[in-house]
């Protein structure tokens, strides 16, 4: 494999990347288009005055034929320009930002309890006979809880009965945050965390059944030895896969935890966005969670491709 | 697996009986659950006690007594009614989106896997796209362009779900189709046609059941989160998430309990499901490895 097998591997996903990313933006756009009803109306969130409605349609070129609509759209998104939003009279951009670090500071918290517990549960899970069934019992209903069943659950017992968290809010200062948000990320990560933990420990099984695994103990070493080295380390692979799926669950868990807490981020704001049926907005935050997904999943590829020689044959076989 | 010698095709009871035709204890439980929930919900005008919509103000929230066995809503109707009947709309979505789903993935799977060539990596690469929406995103963005309710969420998530479906029991076709009973009937002169539906359709549908128990699990889990967020299921109408929601104000009066029942069945349903696909599909490799 030289260096120029390499370098068709990342330009192949490169080009699929932007491929799926751009029919993605025309399947997002054309949504305006098919949607029932006077696409102009429709931005307007049907409130629209005559020169309002005139206004959008010269803002949206409305009155071209659809390919050249959808180009100044697209030149508009890549200058960062995601549209207006008539329900706030402010430009998507703006109002984007103003609300994204809630949303940041929730993913990143849930992303960490995910990896931490899910891994650690998982490595337990795998090593151990009779917990192992117990924590397996545990992770089988975990994945089964949707993330707003989980916050019920949560606030129940740890706002309402116990006060140790807030009920709602996502509050300001790091520490503050991080208190405030502290239900909300573990409702969020409940199911991925069941679900890596599940994936971990059948890696686990896996490798302390393997040959290698045997060899390493015939030679004497140490058993946390052979564990860390040797079992541990091979069975993260598939975690790394799944990560991209993770993101996905993550993206989309997001829009219903901040909704069940009344945390004002993006995914809040989606809701409130079809509630209301502010259609740029809508257009500009599914387009960012989809853009969000595929980057990750194609950067998933890439690093797997980097790591595993194998994977780079048959994809650009 | 080897691949030589007569194919054993693998019935639906058979997977049933399990390994040494052993009844699996926690695949019979799980059957029981989902049957007697769906028994519930078809016969709810027979076992619900009390009118689900019947609004009685002053006695709003109340706890368990012997007229309202789990109590009472905050608009004062009788919860365990409302269960009931919810369970027909929870369980029907879901159900809608399972049937479009695995049939057209199933249908997409074998023309693929027997085509093959240019249509299957034109097929391939469409679905590539379609993995690019998370299912919840794809069903907001339905729900942006034809308003909130059954339909647009249903047929949003059957599309979302369509492309992991399809690929993975592509390649279970592919696998069936390149076994040699398969030449053999193919030189023997029956038509494409007949090969794909009477041949490899039966062989393959244990995979395809469990496909559909698991994705019934996360549909139900993302359609009652629409409900949950007031895209779904409209109000007063009973529905499991949207039940979860209606409750939710309650909670900080100190009566949880519409929420917490209604969030408990749906997590025991999907649970059930999950753990069926699981049982289901150990028992489906495990007979196929014994070919």
């Amino acid at each position: 494999m030289g260096r120029g097998s390499l370098a068709r591997f990342l330009l192949g996903r490169l080009v699929g990347l932007v491929v799926t990313l751009l029919v993605a933006s025309v399947i997002i756009y054309g949504a305006l288009f098919l949607a029932p009803g006077d696409p102009a109306t429709l931005l307007s969130g049907g409130h629209g005055t005559p020169s309002l409605l005139a206004a959008i349609n010269r803002e949206y070129h409305l009155s071209d034929p659809f390919p050249v609509r959808f180009w100044y759209w697209l030149v508009g998104l890549l200058h960062g320009n995601f549209g207006t939003s008539f329900t706030y009279r402010q430009s998507v951009g703006s109002l984007l930002i103003s609300r994204a670090e809630p949303t940041l500071f929730l993913i990143v918290y849930a992303s960490i309890l995910i990896l931490t517990v899910g891994i650690g549960l998982g490595i337990c899970a795998g090593l151990t006979g009779r917990l192992g069934s117990a924590i397996t019992f545990v992770t089988s209903v975990g994945l089964g809880t949707p993330s707003f069943v989980a916050a019920i659950g949560l606030v129940t017992l740890f706002a309402v009965k116990l006060r140790w968290f807030p009920v709602f809010g996502s509050g300001s200062g790091f520490f503050d945050q991080l208190w405030h948000l502290t239900l909300p990320a573990v409702a969020l990560a409940l199911s991925w965390t069941a679900f890596v933990a599940q994936l971990t420990k059948a890696a686990v099984r896996q490798e302390l059944d393997s040959e290698h695994v045997d060899t390493a103990r015939s030679r004497g070493l140490r058993h946390t030895l052979v564990v860390r080295r040797h079992v541990v380390r091979n069975a993260m692979i598939p975690i790394t896969t799944v990560s991209g799926l993770t993101v996905a669950g993550l993206v989309a868990g997001d829009v219903v935890v901040e909704q069940a807490f009344g945390i004002g981020g993006i995914g809040s704001f989606l809701v409130q966005a079809v509630t209301d049926k502010d259609f740029a907005v809508v257009q500009a935050i599914s387009l960012l969670m989809v853009a969000i997904f595929v980057i990750v999943n194609s950067g998933v590829d890439v690093i797997n491709g980097l790591l595993d020689p194998r994977i780079r044959q048959t994809h650009s076989a | 697996m080897s691949m030589a010698g007569p194919t054993e095709i693998v019935t639906l009871p058979a997977v049933v009986r399990a390994r040494r035709g052993r009844i699996d204890p926690l695949m019979v439980m799980c059957l029981l659950v989902i049957g007697a929930i769906v028994l519930v919900a078809i016969l709810a005008p027979l076992v619900a006690p009390d009118n689900p919509d019947t609004i009685n103000i002053l006695s709003s929230n109340q706890g368990t007594s012997g007229s309202h066995l789990l109590g009472t809503d905050s608009l004062g109707r009788d919860l365990l009614s409302r269960l009931i009947w919810g369970a027909r709309l929870s369980l029907l979505g879901p159900a809608l989106i399972v049937v479009a789903a695995t049939s057209l993935g199933t249908a997409l799977a074998i023309t693929t896997a027997w085509i093959g060539g240019a249509f299957d990596a034109a097929v391939a690469r469409v679905l590539d796209i379609l993995f690019a929406f998370p299912g919840l995103i794809f069903a907001l963005l339905a729900v942006a362009m034809f308003g909130p309710g059954l339909w647009a969420p249903v047929v949003a998530l059957a599309i979302a779900y369509l492309p992991y479906i399809a690929r993975v029991l592509r390649s279970t076709a592919l696998r069936e189709r390149n076994l040699p009973y398969v030449s053999a009937l193919y030189v023997g002169g029956l038509t494409s046609w007949r090969i794909c539906w009477r041949h490899i359709l039966p062989n393959i549908m244990p995979f395809v059941v469990v496909q559909a128990a698991l994705s019934f699990g996360s549909a139900l889990i993302d359609l009652s989160a629409l409900s949950y967020l007031g895209l779904g299921i409209q109000p007063p109408k009973a529905e499991w998430g949207l039940m979860v929601s209606d409750g939710q104000s309650s909670i900080l009066n100190g009566s949880p309990a519409e929420s917490l029942y209604a969030g408990a069945m749906i997590v025991v349903v999907v649970v059930a499901f999950n753990l069926l696909a699981d049982r289901l599909a150990a028992s489906v490799h495990s007979r196929g490895s014994q070919r």
